[in-house]
């Protein structure tokens, strides 16, 4: 799993039936100083989460499908918690 | 998952069947921004798409649950077709 940090929205009316009303969110991974790091990503939510907030993101397939409640969907990256906050010394 | 422009297709003529009347399309990914990163890469099409459009693609064995129960052999594959991107502050 990644922190990452919610930048933005994604709307798209035509895409795989899987996708059905899940919602889809950019999102940039951070280290623990909130540096980024890395390109930005979509991510299906699965939480409820907003722009801004630091989330728990799995970068693979079966667990993001599995994220969303779904078998066989196409998705590699979902967020399945917002971080309250992290206790870590580097 | 992550943002691309569609900038071309791939025909092939000879190729495992199983992938028969499935599109491929080169990618070039895309930053929230609309800045081109990273290497182009070769993607099946689960949703229509056409050259010019921006999607988003998945990576991994899930490109090719679209097309369950046929197992394609495809690392990549488009699943939306984006409509609006929204990241706040830029």
């Amino acid at each position: 799993m990644q922190i990452a940090r919610v930048v933005g929205t994604v709307v798209a009316t035509q895409k795989h039936v899987k996708f059905g009303g899940a919602k889809l969110l950019l999102v940039q991974p951070i280290g623990l100083d909130d540096a980024p790091r890395g390109t930005p990503l979509l991510a299906v939510d699965s939480v409820g989460a907003g722009v801004h907030e630091k989330v728990l993101v799995v970068i693979e397939g079966r667990a993001a499908g599995e994220a969303l409640g779904r078998k066989g969907a196409p998705v590699d990256a979902a967020i399945i918690g917002i971080v309250d906050h992290v206790d870590a010394q580097e | 998952m992550q943002l691309a422009k569609v900038i071309g297709v791939v025909v092939v003529t000879r190729k495992d069947d199983t992938l028969h009347g499935i599109k491929l399309m080169v990618l070039q990914p895309l930053a929230p921004d609309g800045r081109a990163i990273g290497r182009t890469l070769i993607a099946v099409d689960a949703v229509g798409a056409g050259v010019g459009e921006t999607v988003f693609f998945v990576r991994g064995k899930e490109a090719s649950f679209p097309f369950y129960p046929t197992e394609v052999p495809t690392d990549a594959g488009i699943v939306g077709i984006v409509d609006q991107i929204d990241v706040p502050g830029t």
